[in-house]
């Protein structure tokens, strides 16, 4: 099979790519842009717009803030979430914070600040007029959230109280505990309720998109399945918007909730929805490593933790001592000697690397030999237990919870994983993807991180696109595509419930050998190790050979119990497991286009001597937009050409 | 619910204070709180039985100086009386409604038997109230009953090991009942604070414990005959 | 890796409205790193290859802040180490050859879905009607033009760290929902935000909780005792004195608006 990518100079004449993405970006400078395009749009009659209906799929920050902004404009919504309630979308897990432009902290941040270090770690693959925009509205989330009752942290003066993240030099995230995903999830579903207690909104938990409906090119409705009842249902509507998350659970272990899944996007892309960067994700290195074959998921540990933690694994191959036995001049501390000015506190990419390296040489310690310790003994011996336990408590004793060992004793055993997806739909500066009428936001689309995305940045996006960018830019949309009311007996809607309909009789006929999980797990393996931390044109080939093979396994010989007439858990899980197959192939096709290392994606063979990721701005400062073209059909690449005009290219070092 | 004005708490419409449970337990916590007090004041006077024959039932002939006021409190006890029956009973229906189907195992840990059991340990008492008032009050089921002669009344009873058994179950209730309603009124009034949660629960304890005790130390004083 | 067998009695009914039963399982080779529900997940790859359903029940961030999963492990709620949601909760806590009762949440308010899964939509409504603050998208001023004293911002993240699993209704002997109203009630009742809607908040919100039939609160302290994030019941307290104010102070309805 020919894998080679035309490179962009030929691409004129590659049968597999196609010409140029426009953005849609306003002119004049990039301070002005986000006023130029909301002095432009078209806005509807407050007085017709409860004539709209909007359809808005996840119920996450993205999407729960989106569904309540337009029904308080007085669009007509329905919302959608397959979980039992929009409070439990997987927006809630995250931990840190919420990056904002404020300056409360008087050292010197700016709107220009954020937007300059969120261009840089993206590693410059991120649209620039996209990035300036969202630090620009940053600073009206935090108003928004607190004027909700999220319960941010305080100084004792009642001012809102910040900390340092991520490699910034200011201190601009806002944060609530441990759990500022949560509190701006309930937040945002706390408006959400009050619009669907006003009947404003119509909620629809416990239900699944299975597929996007397109009349006369523009989205108009979704497939659903009630997951109770299993009865398949499509839904019209003048728009429909996706704030469905990540595609993390491709690779199975990951931090990711068991629920959180691509279908959505996937069915869109599908439709005509192209799918930019797959292959940009993010792995985060302190995570619980895995257990055994039963592990579900992984836990991740705040990075903060690498502030005193020093990481080791044992000179040896395969030393079969415990820690305590193995003395000081048999261990590596690996980080410390190849990065001695940064030491342990490297970032995400090339600490997750380079664990990935030594636990390769057969130096990983645990079962299966994937971790490497994170030893507190040091700072316990310098500053004592209470003061580790002052700083990291409650991390010691989630540790101590998950894996039954005491950290103040035995040091960590840690592990990356992947945790974030920067990749996703492609959508315009308005977050309207290929297809109009569908509205892309949050996690699941594309546009902002890059190639890598910062810590804290997640939140503040989700809530950008649902609080202050969609509201404005859907009615721009439909104020402009008058076209005729369709109904849910359109032809259309009929073909798609048939589509849904079939292949769901398809999966509860299989009665094979193995099951939905272990087909997910295997997948999850290959895509981990040869398009996971580190990735190669070998591996990568690898990969694509063992996918097809595995997914042709996969319909003939999956077992899915039940019926699709109830709730059936694993028809559920199969449907995803299938999309997965899916996006797991062209997020290795796409790896293996990008002759280059970005961020979190790293090409073995295209690195610094020192072994950094070495990125290729002349070949690859584009977005790479995949089209779908058919089942079994090569995939098109379209480019969008990223230029840098505010912020200039430079290799990111950490020397 | 779809007609309310966009997103605003409406308050309720229809008057709701009682329909809440809320409401309900804030009427059995006042009328409890009634009840407490006669216990209270009613244990005190029982003491006075230490004293004899004659200051006794002087204190008896006392408390029915005026008829008017006797039968005011009489009221207002009974009133309460009532009023606590009801919504317990209430409550008790709305709990039976509120989880239909039991669970085939439970434990529990926090919660005592006391607090678990208010519903029989009342019970237990609103059946001792009217055996103790046609006992003692109306004479109806005492063998001997001298109007007036509340001394007497009393002492002869309780030289019977079964009726002064009676008797001292009885407190072990009112021992049980008011120690958690005690305590639990605090949290119904919303007078609860976590600073004093621990102290609440420690006087709820010493009161109800002075209650009963003080009232079983009659029939107890009476069966050892230091008291006849 | 110590492993060893445990024998579940489980919760089985198909839907809300055909009977249930429990029926027995062996859980052979369970190894004390599982979590419960990686124990779970082992017990139904077996159910389904041959030929059985799998047990559903409720699950998704598994690490104890989503809210989803819950059910009654031998008569407590989580199962039995404290302030953990039995996601979180692993196979280490248990003997080998020990006998394990799962019930789903036992409340009329909470019908049963499946197995051990339930509906909790009825929280879902007892915030709609109140639970939030009326702050629409784009009407706020600065952050910082609201001072909130720091151990009001504290005691109102100590209550909004309810994940709104239910346990505290499955625990409580009444089936009552106080703590989890008493919860929100109480995070935005300690906030300014939270003010000029506070009567009406707990009028609303104590009047849904009636009608979605939860039982009462007899304070006997065993939500507390049982929830995953320690919410205390001082904050019923707080919400019952709420109630009590509010319901004094109401004023008649305004005439307009409403009325429909």
């Amino acid at each position: 099979m020919p894998l080679d990518f035309p490179t962009p100079s030929s691409s004129s004449t590659g049968s597999s790519t196609s010409g140029t993405l426009d953005a849609r970006i306003p002119d004049g400078p990039i301070e002005k842009k986000w006023d130029t395009r909301r002095f432009e749009m078209k806005v509807v009659n407050p007085a017709n717009k409860r004539k709209y209906s909007v359809i808005v799929v996840g119920s996450g920050l993205a999407g729960a803030s989106a569904a309540a902004s337009m029904a308080e404009l007085g669009y007509d919504v329905h919302c959608f979430c397959f979980q039992d309630s929009p409070r439990r979308a997987h927006s809630i897990a995250a931990q840190g914070g919420i990056n904002a432009a404020k300056n409360y902290q008087n050292d010197g941040d700016s709107v220009w600040r954020l937007f300059y270090d969120t261009v840089k770690g993206g590693d410059y693959r991120a649209r620039e007029a996209n990035v300036y925009r969202l630090a620009q509205i940053s600073v009206n989330i935090i108003d928004q959230c607190v004027a909700q009752g999220v319960p941010f942290a305080r100084e004792y003066g009642g001012t809102l109280s910040n900390r340092s993240f991520g490699g910034a030099q200011v201190s601009r995230t806002f944060y609530a505990r441990g759990q500022t995903g949560q509190q701006l999830l309930l937040g945002a579903y706390q408006a959400l309720e009050r619009q669907i207690g006003a009947g404003k909104v119509k909620m629809y938990p416990r239900t699944e998109m299975l597929d996007l409906v397109v009349v006369d090119g523009r989205a108009r409705g979704i497939i659903t399945r009630n997951l109770v009842t299993g009865k398949t249902e499509a839904h019209a509507a003048d728009a429909v918007v996706l704030g469905t998350g990540g595609y993390g659970n491709v690779f199975h272990l990951s931090t990711n909730a068991k629920g959180s899944n691509a279908t959505a996007s996937w069915r869109a892309h599908k439709r005509g929805a192209y799918f930019a960067n797959p292959c940009f994700t993010q792995i985060h290195p302190t995570c619980i490593p895995v257990a055994g074959d039963y592990q579900s998921k992984l836990t991740l540990m705040s990075e903060s933790l690498r502030n005193d933690g020093r990481i080791w694994v044992p000179s040896k191959k395969g030393d079969p001592r415990s820690p305590s036995q193995i003395p000081e001049s048999e261990r590596d501390y690996y980080l410390e000697r190849r990065y001695p000015a940064f030491g342990n506190l490297v970032p995400r990419d090339v600490a997750s690397r380079a664990a990935k390296l030594v636990c390769d040489e057969g130096r990983g310690v645990g079962p299966g030999g994937r971790g490497v310790y994170l030893d507190f003994a040091d700072s316990i011996g310098r500053l004592g237990e209470n003061v580790i336990r002052e700083r990291y408590g409650n991390l010691f004793d989630m540790y101590a919870r998950i894996t039954g060992e005491n950290p103040y004793k035995v040091p960590m055993r840690i592990y990356p994983a992947i945790h974030y997806t920067m990749g996703g739909l492609w959508v315009d500066y308005d977050l309207m993807s290929t297809i109009p009428g569908m509205f892309v936001m949050g996690e699941a689309n594309f546009s902002d991180h890059g190639a890598n995305r910062l810590g804290a940045s997640a939140l503040m996006q989700g809530l950008a696109d649902g609080y202050f960018i969609l509201p404005y830019t859907i009615g721009n949309y439909l104020a402009q595509s008058k076209g005729p009311k369709i109904e849910a007996s359109h032809s259309a809607f009929q073909d798609a419930l048939k589509g849904v309909k079939l292949a769901t009789a398809k999966f509860v006929s299989s009665r094979g050998k193995r099951t939905v999980d272990s087909f997910h797990r295997e997948l999850g393996k290959i895509v981990w190790e040869k398009c996971g931390m580190a990735r190669s044109r070998t591996g990568l080939e690898e990969a694509l050979a063992r996918i097809p093979e595995l997914r042709e396994e996969f319909n003939s010989n999956v077992m899915i119990p039940g019926s699709g007439e109830e709730m059936n858990r694993e028809l559920e899980k199969a449907g995803r497991v299938a999309d997965f197959f899916e996006l797991a192939e062209l997020m290795c096709f796409d790896a293996l286009q990008r002759n280059e290392s970005c961020g979190g994606h790293f090409r073995e063979e295209f690195q610094t001597p020192e072994g950094e990721a070495l990125r290729d701005d002349e070949a690859f400062c584009y977005a790479a937009a995949w089209e779908y073209k058919g089942q079994n059909e090569r995939q098109t690449l379209h480019r969008e050409a990223l230029s840098f005009d505010n912020v200039h290219l430079t290799q990111r070092s950490y020397k | 619910m779809s007609a309310t004005s966009a997103g605003a708490a409406s308050p309720p419409t229809a008057p709701s204070f009682y329909k809440a449970t809320i409401g309900k337990k804030v009427v059995m916590a006042l009328t409890g709180t009634v009840g407490a007090g006669f216990v209270v004041v009613h244990m005190a006077g029982n003491l006075g039985v230490m004293g004899g024959a004659e200051s006794f039932n002087r204190y008896a002939a006392f408390l029915k100086t005026s008829m008017l006021v006797l039968w005011a409190a009489r009221l207002v006890l009974l009133g309460s009386v009532v009023l606590h029956i009801r919504a317990a009973l209430q409550l008790y229906a709305l709990k039976a409604a509120a989880r239909p189907v039991p669970y085939a195992k439970k434990a529990y840990r926090a919660a005592t038997p006391a607090s678990r059991f208010m519903i029989w340990s009342g019970s237990a008492l609103g059946a001792f109230l009217v055996f103790h008032i046609l006992h003692f009050t109306t004479g109806t089921l005492h063998p001997s009953f001298i109007e007036g002669n509340v001394f007497h009344n009393v002492t002869s009873e309780f030289q019977k090991p079964l009726i002064a058994g009676v008797y001292l179950v009885s407190m072990a209730f009112l021992f049980l009942h008011l120690r958690h309603g005690l305590y639990s009124l605090t949290q119904s009034l919303g007078l609860s604070h976590p600073r004093y949660v621990n102290t609440a629960k420690l006087v709820a304890n010493a009161l109800a414990f002075v209650v009963a005790a003080g009232f079983a130390s009659v029939p107890l004083a009476v069966l050892t005959a230091v008291v006849r | 890796m110590r492993t060893f067998s445990l024998t579940l009695n489980v919760w089985r009914q198909k839907s809300a409205s055909e009977p249930g039963k429990f029926v027995t399982y062996k859980a052979p080779n369970v190894s004390e790193h599982m979590s419960f529900l990686e124990m779970l997940d082992v017990v139904n790859d077996d159910l389904i290859l041959t030929g059985g359903e799998p047990i559903v029940f409720d699950h998704d961030c598994r690490e104890g802040i989503c809210g989803s999963c819950g059910f009654m492990i031998n008569g407590i709620a989580h199962g039995p180490n404290r302030a953990t949601t039995v996601c979180q909760l692993h196979m280490r806590s248990f003997k080998d050859g020990e006998e394990l009762w799962l019930e789903p949440w036992r409340s009329a308010a909470f019908p049963v879905v499946k197995d051990l899964a339930v509906d909790r939509s009825a929280f879902d409504r007892v915030i709609a009607a109140g639970g939030f603050v009326t702050a629409p998208t784009g009407s706020a001023v600065d952050g910082n033009a609201i001072l909130v004293p720091k151990p009001d911002a504290d005691l109102a993240m100590d209550a909004a760290a309810c994940i709104g699993c239910g346990a505290c209704v499955a625990s409580c002997p009444n089936g009552s929902a106080a703590l989890f109203s008493a919860a929100k009630i109480g995070h935005l009742g300690f906030l300014p935000q939270g003010q000029p809607e506070r009567d009406n908040r707990v009028l609303a919100m104590v009047e849904q909780v009636t009608l979605e039939g939860f039982g009462h609160c007899t304070s006997t302290g065993e939500c507390e005792a049982v929830c995953p994030k320690g919410i205390q019941i001082s904050y019923i307290a707080r919400m019952n004195r709420d109630y009590l104010k509010a319901s004094i102070a109401k004023r008649p309805e305004a005439s307009v608006g409403g009325s429909g």
